[in-house]
């Protein structure tokens, strides 16, 4: 337990130390509070790189990919020198280097059920900062049990949502969504996009919220979200109740335990590819170049968005965006066979889902989408 | 007549338009207004069951309709209907790669 600031910390926090809500007390619990960020990416770059800055006294850091190119347009806290290592590990230098006075904890392995509890006992927040439903439930559930609160954010394209969820006062993250959507109904970020900047706003929001609750000062977000819109710039507030159904925090319920999230949210396992409409379906790009020397004539049918062909294209490919299929498949002939694509294979397993049940037989759907096909065939087209 | 405010990840079935208007004293009629000038976003709000799907949460002014009287929830003058999705960030596989 620290008591007191050395003369080089007061310097360095001193824009703190000028505000009463802060104050010398004030800096001493955040530098003996301890945050866990869970996913070093669009939301952990800011909320890692705030939270360090205003001398959070131990941060963790879960993750295990890799920086990866496409990660730079909106994950600053990582750079062009540390494409291809930890994420963990590059987040950790530059906290450091911004603020050698934290200690970083870092954990370069997926949040699981087997790890979650173990990893998240020792911290006083917990940051939500993940990029898909699984974790986000199991983040939600091992926050409830351990009794901590969770700072949630989550953003798509131009909007965002932010909430503290607090069990023990208030809402859960289960108390406003009781069930995942299915797979598939939802588009990613890596299908639909996002705008590099809006992790950043939003992100900045969930580290002020976490800072408030280290301080104990201010009204947190607890039983209020916030919908965040950059496009509309519109700040929207909804009131958000304790569910009496709620499965894990409710009055009855019966979740007692963290259970199998992939299972609970119908998706695949780590390593398998989500973005298949089942094996039955799949043609590889390589087996298309074959079918397409055969037959050149085959239908092609890409359903991405129109502003998606500019960056990349296969010739011949009739376009009709997933949002339209619905509403425009008289325009398909449903005895001529198909391979339908998209970026990377979900939106084209959702068109064949669709067009499934209105009766197609005859589809493909390619493994991997364009950018495996600009991978593996055409490599005079780039990657997105 | 009432606004009903559409997410973006739903936008795609509403020719990108952000906000709609809907007729409707009660919540149910509003958004069997929308069915009908959009028809492909049905399916994203109601079951094969006809109820609204689960992870759809629907807000009439500040409050969600499962705090009040679900979709019979009526539907006051200037109040603004709000579909709030489940956004999750980056993918839907646990990758942890903190798309967001």
């Amino acid at each position: 337990m620290i008591e007191e600031l050395s003369h080089e910390q007061i310097l360095r926090y001193s824009r703190h130390l000028l505000m009463p809500e802060v104050g010398l007390q004030g800096q001493i619990k955040l530098k003996n509070s301890s945050a866990l960020i869970i996913g070093t990416g669009g939301l952990g770059a800011p909320t890692a790189l705030y939270l360090a800055a205003a001398g959070v006294g131990r941060i963790g850091l879960v993750d295990y990919d890799v920086v990866d190119e496409s990660n730079l347009q909106r994950q600053v806290i990582h750079g062009t020198s540390t494409i291809g290592k930890l994420k963990v590990e590059s987040a950790r230098n530059r906290l450091l280097d911004l603020n050698p006075d934290i200690q970083v904890d870092v954990y370069n392995e997926p949040f699981t059920s087997e790890n979650a509890l173990r990893i998240a006992k020792d911290y006083d927040v917990i940051l939500d900062g993940t990029d898909n439903f699984p974790t986000r439930y199991l983040a939600n559930d091992a926050a409830v049990f351990l009794g901590k609160p969770n700072v949630y954010a989550s953003i798509f394209r131009f909007e965002g949502q932010v909430s503290v969820f607090d069990a023990r006062t208030g809402p859960c993250y289960r108390c406003l969504f009781p069930e995942p959507p299915p797979p598939g109904l939802v588009p990613s970020c890596a299908e639909g996009g996002v705008l590099g900047i809006l992790p950043g706003t939003v992100g900045t929001l969930q580290s002020t919220e976490a800072l408030k609750i280290m301080l104990g000062i201010g009204e947190p977000l607890i039983g209020r979200l916030l919908l965040y819109n950059a496009l509309d710039m519109t700040f929207d507030f909804v009131k958000l109740k304790k569910n009496p159904k709620c499965r894990i925090c409710g009055p009855n319920a019966d979740v007692k335990e963290l259970i199998d999230y992939q299972e609970f949210c119908g998706v695949p396992g780590h390593h398998e590819d989500d973005t298949s409409a089942g094996a039955d379906w799949d043609i590889s790009p390589q087996e298309l170049k074959s079918r397409l020397e055969l037959d050149p004539n085959l239908i092609l049918l890409d359903v991405r968005e129109p502003h998606e062909l500019e960056i990349a294209a296969i010739a011949g490919a009739k376009n009709i965006p997933l949002g339209e299929v619905a509403q425009r498949m008289s325009e398909l002939d449903s005895a001529e066979e198909m391979v339908v694509f998209c970026k990377r294979g979900s939106r084209s397993a959702r068109a064949i889902e669709i067009l499934s049940s209105a009766g197609f037989k005859k589809m493909k759907n390619l493994k991997g989408g364009i950018n495996a096909w600009a991978e593996e065939v055409d490599q005079s087209l780039p990657l997105y | 007549m009432t606004t009903l405010r559409i997410p973006t990840p739903l936008r795609a079935y509403t020719g990108g338009n952000a906000d709609i208007t809907v007729s409707g004293e009660k919540v149910s009629d509003a958004l069997n207004d929308l069915a009908r000038q959009y028809p492909a976003i049905k399916t994203h709000l109601f079951g094969e069951d006809g109820e609204l799907r689960p992870f759809v949460n629907l807000f009439v002014g500040e409050s969600n309709i499962r705090d009040l009287q679900g979709v019979d929830t009526p539907i006051r003058e200037g109040e603004r209907l709000m579909i709030i999705p489940s956004i999750a960030g980056g993918s839907l596989i646990p990758s942890l790669t903190g798309e967001g």
